[in-house]
């Protein structure tokens, strides 16, 4: 019903169907709708296939198998390898059949009616022609199997023994090439391996819109290769600016390059991080979700003993289609770190009140520390506030909903580790939780304008960007953005710059009317009016006051339809299990007395708290002031929260802190008892993607790690609270038995905007988002994937540039009272007087060094070269 | 269809009573094609059985005296694996896991690595981190042999495996490589100037360079199998389970022999 259930399917209770359920299940797409027809036949079996079906599509419905290496369904056709080469008899003008004079490429061939296809099944022609392209494939690749990483899983390898000559008659010497060549950190290039099938090439182009490596050179000599301004005579054409971001020297970076190795049907791609580390044989595979976006990419999990040893993407239309980004793919040993912790630990406090060590305690000796402690400050009528993060699955933002509505009886709970506002509690009330999939992928590319605010889908999105550009490139979809410059993945959707220096994004949306002086907004407005249009929300406008009311005017405006777009995997699963203080799961407002009571039943207690909570920030200042008395932690890190220093402040002062964690982390450095929890591979739950699409995955390595759910139920059997969450299958009969709420919504925001700030000489307003790859905890443990991250720059304006003093690419210091933060200039086409930071990349911290976010006013100046930092890029 | 016979010709075997419980044909039977004895072969023939008994007697006794005489193999017998190295001491195996996949009773564990210039193992590109033959697994079958692309997998003729612990039957990588013997640098070390790993496929490279002995010099002065060094036998250490399985087969022995 929820996630899980075939319930729903079968024999679901009457009652039970006719309410909505709390986070319903997509629908199955309606299969498409019936067209134009061809019949034809392939090896005498007759078919009826779409018009335009290329013929080895319609041989794979029938089953029947034809080889082929550059052939993908998610790119075009490009008949480049020929191994697919089947004989065809087609009608003529006089409608007899005539055989066609050679062997065609079955992949690039539309079924034609009345054709008939003999494949290598029927027709010694089609066999011997398809030997003969295996034989000349095969004439330069090296056969080295058994230190190739495809071997065992390969295209080519298994192609040749089922459609190859069993002895090879080439006696001459075979091309080589030096091995291999690093087309960045992650991704190597062995060019003797490469059958030139051209699928790595054609993503680029079509699918990422990076294009990092190419053809070159003609004849025996063809080669895949990067970008090498000597090869191709670029000189002087490599793109201006963009060329510098990259780690790796070379003029492009792509977090989408890992899918090439996936792709590449021999081993001429392979990545860094999976060289020479296991066979197919030995990997077991579980299908499960990613845990790095929003958008709840299919995974493919591989491991051995234990030990995670690649990812792979999996395979879901309606979702990621075959891609993921580089993050979902690389980027998993953080699971397995070193820090990870592997009992529960308790800190006693030493006579004089202030903290002792860690030391590992038994799960019934750390329960009940942590029940005291949180009882003692329910007692002392201080209170707890419940801090549990954006990372968590649904079922275990539930219980931690649960834990403080039930058992701290508090609304003290807040899910949001990063700049929130009260505004923003109301928008997400009112508009976002309880309306799932209102907004699906499947709908950018029907839209005939999608208009992002607030989020740079590449950065933020992963996926979303690949699904964004298809929409774009393959549906006509025009993309806008409210954004203060225009970012490489804006211009790789051919997307339009509504142009906003930090906070004054409300205005700027208030200005998008379809009869708006300027030329641009007028566009937008209009075109935003269309049947379909949509309005993508990120996280970080919740930072700019009035900009969600303002979304909000604007949807209702002009009809478009709205989604939100968070960063974290978890929190749309935490908004619709009712992390926010103001909100109950469902979309249930606290403040609404029905609600309420509808919960009270369902939870079985005689009323729930029903004074409104406090947001992360009012938790964090009261657990420094005094006026809490304890938290309970999920996976939240100080440096992403609004204040860091005073969060950490506020963690040591605080009379009690509970933290669940899978690794070592600031928190529970100063926690009194710290639970450990499973990291998502070594347990089942569900992930929900920012359209609301729950995300259901199991459980891929055997683990003694609890997940949260099962912790929060014991601290709270310890406590005297049975909150009936002990097992997956207790949650999700509770989510099912919950339902959705069709009741009244928390009221929208309706916040002015503030008046731009004046910025005095030397002085700039900050604009930040965080970089995909950067400096985040889930990234840890992975040198390859990092060395694939956009160098840090500081971007301004050429004027603004000039007033500080900084050349391009000189550094450019960006400051406040809290600290400096010194990076390289890069002079970009953005408004003046505003000045452009990763979040959180290596060496640029930008809540922890500055304390500032979006919309500040920070110094900037001519900085000093930083040696150190010289060296490390 | 031959006549029903009156009364049993010499040889032939008396007809099975047909009970009914096993349908046996009907008539027909089975003949002896050993021509029937006559004479005093027939009268002897109830104490016949004592002549093998008895000829054997006189005969040269097959019974091994094992282990106090050994007696060796055939040469291809299917004993405990090793693995080989070039004549220059880097190894064969480069880590492919092939071995383990052709493996039916899953007794090879295999993980391969980068060689790197500092950490040069074997030719090439990969060298087998880890390899281990669980010979509590091991059918001795040698299809990992057949599937070794490198020759670096071979059996020896050694069928002394025993050892108190199952861990211990658990052979590591130092407890299956061969020997180092004479000409031969213990690995890691670089290949041979300008050579790729084809030439050593090839059976070009004959022994270790002075380049190759000079890069060791350098960075593992202590080692024994340097010219200068302590020699070949204190380069050949037993790694611990094969120790440790050397101890247990010998002490055995030495009761076997009392």
């Amino acid at each position: 019903m929820t996630i899980t259930s075939d319930r729903s399917t079968a024999g679901a209770p009457a009652d039970r169907s006719t309410s909505t359920p709390l986070v319903p299940a997509a629908p199955v797409p309606a299969p498409a709708e019936p067209t134009a027809t061809v019949t034809f036949s392939i090896d005498g079996i007759e078919t009826t296939v779409p018009k335009g079906t290329l013929v080895i599509r319609a041989a794979e419905e029938l089953g029947i198998q034809i080889p082929r290496f550059c052939d993908h369904p998610l790119l075009a056709p490009a008949g480049a390898c020929r191994q697919c080469l089947v004989e065809v008899w087609a009608p003529g003008r006089d409608g007899s059949l005539a055989k066609m004079p050679k062997p065609q490429a079955s992949c690039t061939l539309e079924a034609g009616p009345g054709m008939q296809v003999k494949t290598q099944h029927s027709s010694p022609e089609a066999d011997k022609a398809q030997h003969g392209v295996m034989e000349m494939l095969l004439i330069n690749h090296p056969l080295d199997c058994p230190v190739c990483d495809k071997g065992g899983e390969c295209p080519l390898q298994n192609q040749a023994m089922s459609n190859g000559r069993a002895t090879s008659r080439f006696v001459d010497v075979k091309r080589t090439f030096p091995k291999p060549i690093s087309i960045s950190t992650q991704i190597l290039l062995d060019r003797e391996r490469c059958i030139l099938c051209q699928r790595c090439t054609r993503f680029s182009e079509e699918i990422a819109g990076d294009v990092f490596i190419d053809l070159q050179k003609r004849g025996a000599q063809q080669q895949i290769g990067t970008f090498d301004t000597q090869v191709l005579g670029f000189a002087g054409e490599t793109p201006a600016g963009a060329a510098a971001e990259d780690l790796s020297g070379r003029p492009f970076a792509s977090y989408f390059s890992g899918n090439v190795v996936q792709i590449c049907p021999v081993g001429a791609l392979t990545s860094a991080a999976y060289r020479f580390r296991a066979r197919p044989f030995d990997l077991v595979s579980t299908a499960s979700i990613s845990e790095h976006d929003s958008n709840g990419s299919a995974i493919r999990i591989d491991h051995r003993r234990g030990v995670v040893l690649r990812r792979l993407a999996g395979e879901d239309p309606t979702v990621n289609e075959e891609w993921i980004s580089d993050k979902d793919r690389f980027a998993f040993r953080w699971q397995s770190a070193p820090d990870r912790i592997e009992t529960p630990l308790v800190r006693h406090r030493n006579e004089d009140g202030t903290r002792g060590e860690l030391v590992p305690a038994s799960w019934v000796e750390a329960f009940g520390a942590a029940a005291a402690g949180l009882r003692a400050a329910i007692d002392a009528g201080t209170g707890v506030g419940v801090l549990p993060g954006g990372r968590l699955t649904l079922e275990d933002a539930y219980a931690y909903g649960k834990l403080a509505r039930v058992a701290l009886r508090t609304n003290d709970v807040d899910g949001r580790a990063r700049p929130h506002s009260d505004e923003e509690a109301a928008f997400l009330g009112h508009r976002v939780a309880g309306r799932t999939l209102e907004v699906t992928f499947a709908d950018l590319d029907r839209a005939p304008l999608v208009l992002l605010v607030g989020l740079e889908p590449e950065e933020e999105g992963g996926v979303l960007f690949l699904r964004l550009r298809k929409a774009a490139t393959q549906h006509r979809t025009r993309v806008v953005a409210v954004a203060p410059f225009a970012s490489r993945g804006l211009a790789r959707v051919a997307g339009t710059l509504l142009a906003a220096a930090p906070g004054t994004e409300a205005e700027v949306l208030d200005g998008i009317v379809a009869d708006a002086s300027d030329e641009a907004l007028a566009a937008a407005g209009a075109a935003l009016g269309e049947p379909g249009a949509v309005i993508l929300v990120g996280e970080r406008l919740a930072g700019v006051p009035g900009a969600l009311s303002a979304v909000l005017r604007l949807a209702e405006r002009s009809g478009a339809r709205l989604a939100w777009v968070p960063r974290r995997a978890g929190e749309r699963g935490g908004l619709e299990a009712g992390l926010l203080p103001s909100l109950l799961p469902g979309g249930r407002p606290v403040a609404d007395a029905a609600a309420r009571v509808d919960l009270a039943a369902v939870w079985g207690v005689d009323h729930l708290p029903d004074a409104p909570g406090r947001s992360t920030a009012a938790i964090v200042a009261g657990a420094r002031d005094g006026s809490l008395g304890a938290l309970v932690v999920g996976g939240v890190d100080p440096g992403d929260l609004p204040d860091p220093a005073l969060a950490r402040d506020a963690l040591e002062k605080v009379g009690f802190v509970v933290s669940l964690e899978v690794r070592e982390s600031d928190v529970t450095r100063r926690a009194d008892v710290v639970l450990p929890v499973a990291p998502p591979v070594e347990k089942p739950g569900t992930f929900v993607t920012w359209e609301g699409r729950p995300r259901p995955f199991g459980q891929a390595l055997v683990s003694h790690a609890l997940p949260d759910h099962r912790v929060l139920d014991g601290l709270a059997a310890a406590m005297g609270v049975d909150l009936g969450l002990h097992s997956l299958a207790d949650v999700h009969a509770e989510l099912d038995q919950l339902g959705g709420w069709d009741g009244e919504r928390v009221a929208a925001p309706d916040v002015a905007g503030d008046e731009p700030p004046q910025v005095p000489p030397g002085h700039a307003v900050l604009a930040t988002w965080h970089l995909q790859l950067d400096a985040g905890r889930l990234q840890d443990g992975e040198p390859f994937l990092a060395g694939t991250a956009k160098r840090p720059v500081a971007r301004v304006s050429a004027a603004t540039a000039a007033q500080a003093g900084v050349a391009d690419g000189a550094p450019l210091a960006v400051s406040t009272d809290a600290g400096t933060i010194t990076l390289p200039a890069l002079v970009t086409d953005m408004p003046d007087l505003v000045v452009w930071l990763p979040t959180n990349s290596p060496g640029s911290a930008v809540r922890d060094t500055l304390h500032a976010d979006g919309g500040a006013l920070v110094r900037i100046a001519a900085g000093t070269a930083d040696p150190a930092q010289d060296e490390e890029v | 269809m031959a006549e029903p016979k009156k009364k049993p010709q010499p040889g032939a075997v008396a007809k099975r009573p047909a009970t009914g419980e096993v349908s046996a044909p009907a008539d027909g039977g089975y003949t002896s094609v050993i021509p029937p004895a006559s004479g005093l072969r027939s009268a002897l023939a109830p104490v016949g059985g004592f002549g093998v008994t008895l000829s054997n007697m006189f005969r040269k006794t097959v019974t091994e005296q094992y282990p106090s005489e050994r007696v060796p193999t055939k040469p291809r017998y299917h004993g405990r694996h090793q693995l080989n190295r070039y004549p220059d001491g880097l190894e064969k195996c480069i880590g492919c896991e092939l071995c383990a996949w052709a493996c039916p009773a899953d007794a090879i564990y295999v993980e391969g690595a980068d060689n790197t210039p500092d950490e040069q193992h074997s030719p090439g590109e990969r060298y087998g981190r880890v390899y281990q033959i669980n010979y509590l697994r091991c059918i001795f079958c040698g299809l990992c042999i057949e599937a070794c692309p490198t020759r670096a997998l071979t059996m020896t003729n050694e069928y002394e495996l025993a050892g108190p612990t199952r861990a211990g039957l658990i052979y590591e990588k130092q407890d299956l490589l061969a020997p180092l013997r004479e000409g031969m640098l213990a690995a890691p070390h670089p290949m041979v100037e300008g050579t790729t790993d084809t030439e050593y496929y090839r059976g070009e490279v004959t022994g270790a360079t002075d380049a190759q002995r000079d890069w060791v010099r350098e960075h593992r002065p202590d080692d024994p199998t340097l010219p200068e060094g302590a020699g070949l036998e204190a380069a050949n250490v037993l790694g611990p389970a094969a120790a440790v399985m050397a101890e247990t087969v010998a002490a055995a022995n030495r009761q076997g022999m009392r």
